[in-house]
């Protein structure tokens, strides 16, 4: 384990940028790029094949510390410029890592047709239940009735289930890990990352600083034990009452389908629409038409 | 060479030119979303593209037609989106963002009356400060006009080459006329078609810097998988592209990103003029009123009138030297505009002779009549 993070740390960190991270110490942020990295190392993906696209926020800050071509966006609209350089690149791995805000709430529209879209893109949420890095207001996963710097009285609406709302979207594939679980989050992003067409991995993390502070649920390590605590994983979840299940966190994969990939479809079209414009241009050459295209 | 050209015409429509346009520049890769004036540039991608091994893709949003565009281009493809007034406002927040990555980029706005909804099956001028200032923050940007589906195809032509050339997005302010008026034309030949690339690094990969100045203020510009792994933000960043708050990196950055346009002024700053040479009285005008504008200039001259026509191409950077010259040799320019003024107070900025701006507004939807012009150019 340890010779295998310094593999990471060596490889996959960038040391031309000037360290330190601006994560708070504790934050589950840094467990997910570990995560994320051992898994791209484990599936030896080349560096120069990988794109790395988020959003703004805590999360946002992580392609700046990675050695992949990276990209840090606008809030919200991280995966709108992952489907561009997808569809310019398709042989890109294209992975965008967005908090739950970002994703859910600014950018809940483009992550709904993302995953109906279903090209063949790799989505990581880590959802802490707030917008940490302004000071911790509700978002859209914030759960009734907990207190954020903009609920002081108690949180009046529900909150989003963001696997759920992925599978339902349409996602190829959907799973779920917590911080806590670093080992299981890890296999799981490999799952995520090999699937063909658009996969979901929600993470759920710890925002101490803010969200745990507000509602008195402790420091980074008791938040993060109590997702060990509270963790079903989706075998046993299944029989499972919808009252045990309260307050427990599924983990797993919770959806994985096989249906075409947009990406792949469209390439199709593209090479049935060269060779029917050859054979046209042909045509309208013999009547002495000149088309203005190629 | 009459026959030539006669079997060489082909009959278009504005939007279906900036469509041959783009292609001819290079365009791989667009992303819209269905909007009146300029749903035909979308239709008309959707089947040219895939043919010439390009991408289509129709998004969500003109939000997310932005951030695709700029995806696109940030992996080498050259990209475009069109839209009007509406999805102009949505595109306006990645439009910043592809100023501060200076990301290559082309954006048709086909102008329709505003605000909000307005009038979206009529002629307007009424984005066109917008054009130039509607993304937040101090940003450098080139805005160009078209007024003739010629112009649809060479000034798109331009405008991707100015977007490579200075890593900028580049605005294309079309309006409803020019886009659905259906004109004969003769386009050139594709081998006759400058068409310029961005210039890619050609240093090892360890060596590049992503955002260093060099003498044209333009850095080399890498794609996503070439081997130049580097990092692109919205945040303002330092020469290697990595965030910066430092005072001299930031205030460097920003000049540099001003300045690479200011260098290229010469270039970017097009106008045409007609009659201009012993013009006393001048019309300066833009997208179709410049078409308005002509015909009242030719009939002014048949009635003695020393009169004479400015046709802005590009709107900013304003092309102040070339007005203001203009404006030191006549009494009086006519400016006339389907909004309440928005260039009319960009000429008077400049205007530092005597030369009297008389504005002429027209603002009900309906295209400035030659008529309405004339009367000016008899009366001033």
């Amino acid at each position: 384990m340890l010779e295998r993070a310094e593999i990471v740390r060596k490889e996959y960190l960038r040391h031309d940028k000037k360290f330190p991270h601006v994560w708070c110490p504790g934050c589950g942020n840094g467990i997910v790029m570990g995560a994320l990295l051992r898994a791209i190392h484990a599936l030896e993906l080349s560096k120069d094949e990988v794109v790395l696209a988020s959003g703004i926020g805590c999360s946002g800050r992580m392609p700046t510390y990675a050695d992949f071509n990276t990209i840090h966006t606008t809030h919200g609209r991280a995966l709108t410029f992952s489907t561009g350089i997808k569809l310019a690149k398709p042989e890109l791995t294209v992975l965008t890592v967005m908090g739950d805000g970002d994703s859910t709430a600014i950018g809940g529209n483009h992550f709904i047709h993302a995953a109906r879209r279903n090209l063949n893109l790799t989505a990581i949420i880590i959802n802490n239940s707030t917008y940490g890095m302004t000071g911790g207001q509700y978002s859209p996963t914030t759960p009734f009735g907990s207190i954020s710097a903009t609920s002081v009285y108690g949180h009046v609406e529900h909150a989003f289930s963001i696997a759920e709302l992925a599978a339902t979207a349409g996602a190829s594939f959907v799973a779920r890990s917590t911080v806590y679980h670093a080992t299981h989050l890890e296999e799981m992003l490999k799952l995520a990352i090999k699937k063909r067409g658009f996969s979901v991995m929600e993470v759920i993390s710890n925002c101490h600083v803010q969200y745990g502070k507000k509602n008195k649920l402790g420091g980074a390590v008791q938040m993060i034990n109590s997702y060990k605590d509270n963790a079903v994983k989706v075998d046993k979840a299944a029989k499972m009452s919808q009252e045990e299940l309260e307050g427990k966190i599924t983990i797993g994969v919770l959806a994985d389908v096989d249906k075409p990939v947009s990406t792949e479809v469209y390439r199709q079209v593209v090479k049935d629409a060269q060779k029917k414009a050859g054979k046209i241009s042909k045509e309208t050459d013999k009547n002495g038409v000149k088309r203005y295209e190629e | 060479m009459e026959t030539d050209d006669n079997a060489n015409k082909i009959l278009l429509q504005g939007n279906e030119a900036i469509v041959a346009g783009a292609l001819a520049a290079g365009c791989r890769f667009f992303a819209g979303y269905p909007i009146t004036p300029a749903s035909e540039i979308s239709e008309l991608l959707s089947v040219k593209l895939p043919q010439v091994g390009g991408t289509f893709i129709q998004m969500e949003d003109e939000i997310a037609s932005m951030g695709a565009v700029i995806g696109a281009s940030l992996a080498g493809v050259k990209s475009m989106t069109a839209t009007s007034g509406p999805g102009f406002s949505l595109i306006q927040e990645n439009l910043g963002y592809g100023c501060i990555t200076e990301t290559p980029c082309v954006i048709v706005n086909v102008m329709r009356g505003g605000p909000s909804t307005g009038l979206p099956t009529s002629v307007a001028q009424g984005d066109v400060q917008m054009a130039r200032w509607g993304t937040h923050g101090d940003h450098p940007i080139i805005v160009l006009a078209v007024s003739s589906v010629a112009d649809c195809f060479s000034i798109t032509v331009k405008a991707f080459n100015l977007s490579e050339k200075y890593r900028s997005p580049v605005i294309i302010l079309s309006d409803e006329v020019v886009a659905h008026t259906r004109e004969s034309v003769v386009l050139p030949p594709q081998d006759s078609i400058r068409v310029f690339d961005r210039v890619k690094p050609d240093v090892p990969p360890e060596w590049y810097k992503p955002y260093a100045d060099n003498n044209r203020g333009v850095p080399d510009m890498a794609s996503f998988g070439d081997g130049y792994r580097h990092h692109v933000t919205g945040l303002v960043h330092d020469e290697k592209g990595y965030p910066t708050q430092n005072a001299k990196e930031v205030d460097s950055f920003l000049r540099r990103i001003h300045g690479k346009i200011s260098k290229g002024f010469k270039e970017i700053q097009i106008t045409k003029d007609y009659m201009m040479e012993d013009a006393e009285v001048c019309v300066i005008a833009y997208g179709s009123v410049a078409r308005s504008a002509l015909r009242a200039v030719r009939d002014a001259r048949e009635r003695g009138v020393k009169a004479g026509l400015i046709q802005l191409v590009t709107l900013f950077p304003f092309p102040r030297k070339a007005v203001d010259t203009y404006l030191r040799q006549c009494r009086a320019a006519i400016v006339p505009e389907m909004n309440m003024g928005q260039m009319a107070r960009e000429i008077s900025r400049v205007n530092q002779s005597s030369c009297r701006i008389v504005k002429h507004n027209r603002i009900d939807g309906h295209l400035i009549t030659p008529e309405e012009i004339f009367k000016h150019l008899t009366t001033v």
